[in-house]
Order: C-alpha cells, then sequence, then structure tokens
C-alpha cells in the first residue's frame, strides 16, 4: 500500500498540508477536519461539563448556595444544547471524518469543500449559542427542549439568538449528514459491498439518514416559535387558536430519533472495538445491520413516550408504549450479540476494551430503566423526575461519551501514530466508572422518592442522596481533565504507534502506517 | 447549615408530617393512598424485578466472559459469528417478557383514564409560581402559595420538615370519594403531581385535563411541580389536607359561611 502511495507522491509535490492557520481555515482534508471537530467537541464538552458542576454544586445542599433559580434553568437548558448540539454530535462527526475514508477505502471525503463549510458552521452556530450567556436577560432558560409558551411569550430576549444557533448547527449537521452518505455510497473500494461494511459506516449510514430526516423537523419547530415571538402568529398560542401541546409532538419527532443519533455511531464503535480485543469477529453481523436499522425506523413512531402525561387519548397512549417497548427487542439483541461476541474469545483489556465493557454494562442499566419508563401507568409516577434523568445519562454517557473515549483510545495511534500510556489510560476509566456511578446511580432513588428533574432547590428529605450525586459528579468531571493529558502527552512524547497497534484489529484503516499520512487511498485497495 | 442541623430538622416533624416526607435515604416509589396508586406501584415493582433478573443475566454472562477467556490466561478465540437459531430466540423471548408487563400495564391504563361517576370535581389551575383550586359543586375557590421562608432559601435560618412543601392554603379534600381533578394553567405548562396519588398531569394553558383519586387514608399528602415553569418551578408545591367525610362537610360549611 505505502508503496503505491510513495510512488503517487512523486508526481505531485503540493499534497502536504499547507503551513500555518490557513491549514486549518481552509482545509478540505478529512483528517484535518476531523481533528478539527474532535477537537472542538471536547473544548465543547469541557464548557458544557463546568456547567453541570454549576448545577451539582448548587445541588449540593437544599437551599440556594450558588446561583439564583433563574440562572440555574440557563445552567440546565445550556447544559443540555451543549452537551448534545457541542460535544457530541461534532464528535461524531469528527470520527466519521477520520474514519469513514479510511475504513471504505476512499481517499477523502465525497464533499471536502462542504465539509469544511459544516465544520465551520459548527463553530458559528456553538458560538451564537455560547454568545447568550453574556446577552441581557440572560441565556435561554427554559430547557433545551424550549416548549412553549415558556420559550415564546414568557422566554427570554434570546431565544431569537437561540433559534438561529440551532438553524446553523442544524444545516452544519445536514451538511455532514450528506457527505457521509455520499461518501459512502459512491467511494467504497472496489470489493466492498454494502454487508461487507465496517459496522462503525454501517451506524454512520443509518445515522445520516436519520439527521437528514429529523433536523429539518426541528428546524421547523424553532422556527414556529420564531414567528410565535416575532411575527404574531400563534401556532403555540393556545389564546390565538394554537396548541402548545403541538410544538411537543413536533419537538419530539425529531427528539426521539435524536436519540438515536447521538447512539448509534457508538454502537457501530462499541461494534469494532470488541471483537479486536476478543480476538473474534463479531458475532452477528446481518442481525446487528438489520438490528440498527430496526431501531431506527422504530426512532419514528415512539416520540409520545415524552410525552405520557400531556393528556394523551387512552388509544395514543397505548400505541406510544407498545411501540416504546418493542425497541427493547433489537436493543437487545444487539447487548446480546456483543456479549456472545466476547464469549470464547481471548480477551484482553487494553483501554478501549474496558471503555467498551463499561458501555455494554452501564448502557443495559439504561435500557432497562428505559423499559420501565416505557411503561405508561408507572411513567405518570416516572415523568420529569431524576428517575428519567438517571436513565438518560445512563444511556448518554456509558453510549455516546463512552464510545467517543473508546474510540479515541483505539484510533489515536492511527490518528497521532503514538501510544498512549496504558495505566494512565486505565486509571481514566475506572475514575469515569467509579464517578459516573456514584453521580447516577442515587438519581435513581431520587426520582422515585418524588424529586422533580429541574429543581433549584428542593426538601430536605432528597439532601443525602443529591450529596452523593454531587461527590461523584464532581470526581466524574475532574478526571475528564485526565483525558486532556493523556491524549496531550501521547502526541508528544508516547512510543510510536506500528500501523497496527492492536493484535486483533481488522480493517482498511490499519493498512495504512501510523499516524496516517496526509493522503490515503489514492489507489483504491481491493477488497476480497 | 450543616447535615446534623437538617436531620434534626426532619425529625422534628416526625410526628405530624407523613412518612414520605422524612425518608431521607428513600429508594422507591411510594405505595400511596389509592386503588390507582396501589396498582401503579404493583406493576412498578413487577417491572422492576424483571428488568432486576434480566440484568443480573446479562451481567453474570459479561463476567463470565471476561473471567473465562482472558488472553492473559492463555485463552484461545474460537471462531463462530453466526447463529440463526439463538438470534430468533432472543429475539422472540424478550418479546413475550414484555407482553408479560404489557397485559397489566395496558389495564391499568383503562382504569386511570376511567373520569366517570365522579362525586366531586376540583378545578387546579397553574399559576406562575402558585396553584388556583376551585371546588365546582361549592362555592369554594382560593389560591395555594408556598410559604417557605426566604430566609430558610437562604440559609439564614434552620429549614423545617416541610421546606419546599408548605403552602398557606393546603387543598382539603374528603376521603373514600370519587374526585375528579379537572387541571390547567393560566401561563405557561405546569404539571400537577402529588406522589401518594400515583399521577401528575400537564397543567396546560387553553387546554383542560382530566385525571381522578379516590384517596383511602386520611392524611396530609406532598406534592410538587413538575413541568419547568420558569424560576419559581421548585417553589410551586402541593398540600392536600385527606379529612373523613363528615370533617370535610364541616369544612366545607365553614368556608363557604365565611364567604357568604
Amino acid at each position: 500500500m505505502s508503496a503505491v502511495a510513495d510512488a503517487h507522491a512523486a508526481d505531485h509535490h503540493d499534497h502536504g498540508p499547507a503551513k500555518g492557520i490557513g491549514r486549518w481555515l481552509f482545509t478540505t482534508n478529512h483528517k484535518d477536519i476531523g481533528t478539527m471537530y474532535l477537537v472542538f467537541s471536547f473544548a465543547m464538552f469541557i464548557a458544557g461539563g463546568a456547567m453541570a458542576m454549576i448545577i451539582r454544586a448548587e445541588l449540593f445542599q437544599p437551599g440556594l448556595q450558588m446561583v439564583e433559580p433563574a440562572f440555574f434553568n440557563q445552567m440546565t437548558t445550556m447544559h443540555g444544547l451543549v452537551m448534545i448540539f457541542g460535544a457530541v454530535m461534532p464528535a461524531f462527526v469528527g470520527l466519521a471524518n477520520w474514519m469513514i475514508p479510511l475504513m471504505v477505502g476512499a481517499p477523502d471525503m465525497a464533499l471536502p469543500r462542504m465539509n469544511n463549510w459544516s465544520f465551520w458552521l459548527l463553530v458559528t452556530g456553538s458560538l451564537i449559542l455560547m454568545s447568550t450567556l453574556f446577552m441581557d436577560g440572560g441565556a435561554p432558560n427554559f430547557g433545551w427542549t424550549a416548549y412553549a409558551p415558556l420559550s415564546t411569550t414568557y422566554g427570554p430576549d434570546s431565544t431569537t439568538f437561540f433559534i438561529f444557533s440551532v438553524h446553523i448547527l442544524g444545516i452544519s449537521s445536514i451538511m455532514g449528514a450528506i457527505n457521509v452518505i455520499a461518501t459512502i455510497i459512491n467511494m467504497r473500494a472496489p470489493g466492498m459491498t454494502l454487508m461487507k461494511m465496517p459496522m462503525f459506516v454501517w451506524t454512520w449510514l443509518i445515522t445520516a439518514f436519520l439527521l437528514i430526516a429529523v433536523l429539518p423537523v426541528l428546524a421547523g419547530a424553532v422556527t414556529m416559535l420564531l414567528m410565535d415571538i416575532h411575527f404574531g402568529t400563534a401556532f403555540f398560542d393556545a389564546a390565538g387558536g394554537g396548541d402548545p401541546v403541538l410544538y411537543q409532538h413536533i419537538f419530539w419527532f425529531f427528539g426521539h430519533p435524536e436519540v438515536y443519533i447521538l447512539i448509534l455511531p457508538a454502537f457501530g464503535i462499541i461494534s469494532q472495538i470488541i471483537p479486536t480485543f476478543s480476538r473474534k469477529p463479531l458475532f452477528g453481523y446481518t442481525s446487528m445491520v438489520y438490528a440498527t436499522a430496526a431501531i431506527a425506523i422504530l426512532s419514528f413512531l415512539v416520540w409520545s413516550h415524552h410525552m405520557f402525561t400531556v393528556g394523551l387519548p387512552l388509544p395514543g397512549e397505548l400505541f406510544f408504549m407498545y411501540a416504546t417497548m418493542i425497541i427493547a427487542v433489537p436493543t437487545g439483541v444487539k447487548i446480546f450479540n456483543w456479549i456472545t461476541t466476547m464469549f470464547r474469545g481471548s480477551i484482553s483489556f487494553e483501554t478501549p476494551m474496558l471503555f467498551a465493557i463499561g458501555f455494554v454494562v452501564l448502557f443495559t442499566v439504561g435500557g432497562l430503566s428505559g423499559v420501565m419508563l416505557a411503561i405508561a401507568p408507572a411513567d405518570f409516577q416516572y415523568h420529569d423526575t431524576y428517575f428519567v434523568v438517571a436513565h438518560f445519562h445512563y444511556v448518554l454517557i456509558p453510549g455516546a461519551i463512552y464510545g467517543i473515549f473508546a474510540s479515541v483510545y483505539y484510533w489515536l495511534p492511527k490518528w497521532s501514530g503514538r501510544m498512549y500510556s496504558e495505566a494512565l489510560g486505565k486509571a481514566h476509566f475506572w475514575l469515569s466508572f467509579i464517578g459516573l456511578n456514584i453521580a447516577f446511580f442515587p438519581m435513581h432513588f431520587l426520582g422515585l422518592a418524588g424529586m422533580p428533574r429541574r429543581y433549584a432547590d428542593y426538601p430536605i428529605q432528597f439532601a443525602n442522596f443529591n450529596q452523593v450525586s454531587t461527590i461523584g459528579a464532581f470526581l466524574f468531571g475532574a478526571s475528564q481533565l485526565l483525558l486532556v493529558f493523556i491524549v496531550y502527552r501521547a502526541v508528544k512524547s508516547g512510543p510510536k504507534a506500528d500501523a497496527k497497534p492492536w493484535e486483533g484489529a481488522e480493517g482498511l484503516e490499519w493498512t495504512v502506517p501510523s499516524p496516517a499520512p496526509y493522503h490515503t487511498f489514492e489507489q483504491p485497495p481491493r477488497v476480497d | 447549615m450543616s447535615v446534623q442541623a437538617l436531620r434534626a430538622g426532619a425529625l422534628a416533624t416526625a410526628v405530624t408530617a407523613p412518612s414520605s416526607a422524612l425518608a431521607e435515604w428513600g429508594v422507591n416509589l411510594p405505595e400511596g393512598v389509592t386503588s390507582i396508586s396501589n396498582t401503579i406501584y404493583d406493576i412498578h415493582m413487577w417491572v422492576f424485578w424483571i428488568c432486576v433478573v434480566i440484568g443480573v443475566g446479562v451481567f453474570l454472562a459479561i463476567l463470565w466472559s471476561v473471567l473465562a477467556y482472558r488472553h492473559s490466561k492463555g485463552a484461545k478465540p474460537a471462531h463462530f459469528h453466526e447463529n440463526t437459531t439463538v438470534e430468533i430466540i432472543w429475539t422472540v423471548i424478550p418479546f413475550l417478557i414484555l407482553i408479560m408487563m404489557a397485559i397489566p400495564a395496558t389495564g391499568t391504563l383503562v382504569d386511570m383514564y376511567d373520569t366517570s361517576d365522579a362525586e366531586m370535581e376540583i378545578k387546579v389551575t397553574g399559576y406562575q409560581w402558585r396553584w388556583q383550586y376551585e371546588y365546582m359543586d361549592e362555592d369554594i375557590s382560593f389560591f395555594s402559595s408556598p410559604d417557605t421562608p426566604r430566609d430558610a432559601e437562604k440559609n439564614l435560618m434552620e429549614k423545617t420538615g416541610d421546606y419546599k412543601y408548605s403552602v398557606d392554603n393546603p387543598l382539603v379534600l374528603p376521603v373514600d370519594t370519587k374526585i375528579r381533578f379537572l387541571i390547567t394553567s393560566n401561563d405557561v405548562i405546569h404539571s400537577w403531581w402529588v406522589p401518594e396519588f400515583g399521577w401528575k398531569q400537564d397543567a396546560i394553558p387553553g387546554f383542560i385535563n382530566k385525571n381522578w383519586a379516590k384517596i383511602e387514608e386520611p392524611g396530609t399528602y406532598y406534592g410538587l411541580c413538575a413541568e419547568l415553569c420558569g424560576q419559581g418551578h421548585s417553589d410551586m408545591p402541593i398540600e392536600v389536607k385527606a379529612v373523613p367525610k363528615d370533617e370535610y362537610r364541616e369544612w366545607v360549611a365553614e368556608q363557604t359561611g365565611e364567604d357568604g
């Protein structure tokens, strides 16, 4: 492979990266753009994490110690928005940029100039969103869901900027999704049929279709908010003949597939990593592909399970309960396939594998509390309590975030050509694992005992578990700084990595040298 | 304020407050004081134990795999990677388990939606940030506002056991009476929730939601607003005083007498 690349490089002399800041501003190289996405999303992860620390510090004791409820509500809102739109989604796009061309044997993404634009739109949209924190009246304070009329008639002035930032972030994501689809459909190496694609490529393909399907719905929902605020319409204003619940229907028609947008690429990552460190092929590849597709299709049919208490008619309530419960089936299939992949393998426990096993264990916890939440009559108790907060943090942190961490450790040798410190990586895993469980497990108890979510202050019966939770949250938060150090140290002075640093790894990305040259697969490889 | 002081405050109210407000290490739903809340509790425990069994099974399988097939112990990997039979088995069995959950859930939901034959009606209206209660069959209507002292929130005075729960005018209801609640809002969306009754129901401007309760035990039951409604979201508690029927009649007479 490298012989081909070298021969090709001899014909051209302008193939290296440009010098200076121009390299990053104008780059159309999928690796540079991938790196920028990953670095930017990590910065946003730290920003969103800092907001979470403010929330947890305030909740350490009953009473108002640190912040006023008005600012507390801005923190819960911005934490959600920043983590979803600024951290997790861009991190997955960054991984897609870096890895999809390498995994399908393509020289770059199909639409490199658009790729550059979608990254810089992400930065623009994120900066507009963050700037609302410094505006008169403060940042959005109505929760990331922006329910009308709290976000319209009663919203702060910065709501308009929130709406535009969602538009811009949505455009950025749609362009990223189009790019992913175009790359996967058109640029696979000869011989790589759809059913030979790595699982990460498969899950991203399905995610990209979800993005294109639902982001315009979100754009429509927030545009209707915009019109209610500024143009005198009454889409969501009952006094003008509108319906506040309509907003929730439109929002969650976006919102539920969005949940799977945040998790499906991580499913793909885990399906790459578990076989590598079990030294055994993924069990049930075909059923994994079908299960992912089934989850994606079902995600369009379950949105009202976020709205069991808004007064849905009984048949609607029953339909959404049954549909939601059915999602447990393909999700279970995936869990069983991962475990069977490990079963009778030859397992080693490098950091990516620890995060992958942590993913399977903790995602199971989140999945099972999801089944409980699907039971509509019981949801009349669970809804909008800390039980829900526990549930979605158990699927999003071990799901999306652990997936991203696992892939950073897994592919860092390929990106940087250097190995990270295994001892420090393991420390990062264990601190995160312990911190996460101390922070979020007690939230199940708080919710069941009756604590509603988005509360700046609470009755004293909830004091003990809130205190425990805050301690865990700070442990989890602080241990993420370790990741910065680990990556920095590896890139600066880590030992050199082989082209294939993992004994059991399979796939085209391991056939190119580490670090991956600026241009790879200028001649497509052949896949048998 | 020290934790000890908080605990002491909570203990001090042990005699008067309901047990749920004291469960400082409370980990579970209350069983509640209506037949619906009892049924919901039973379904919750049923589904919970099924989930526990599944979870334990999954964790044991993971534990077995990572302990028995370690590379460091010289495990040689097998090469199987497909088996349609097991895929079908682990698709069908979870489906059957889900049906075992769905059947009781469906029956309960049907009961919850049956608001017919109510003996009295209470209209609940959410405001930023207090509740209004209107007794539709009597000439009684009042606001129920939070009366937790600001100084307690600011940590300038001791917090009592009803911190963040106490209101000026509790909702007084008779026991053993099917009560239909008509729930709406005057501004943003709120949600009226008394855990001991087993449900919360969103209060939505322009719409009237219905739910019902038949309280079986006299007592004081607390609840909280459960839908983000602005900066006072954690400041609109609910206090329900459930009293025997004759005591309720006396209370009504007292109220209407004063009004008239």
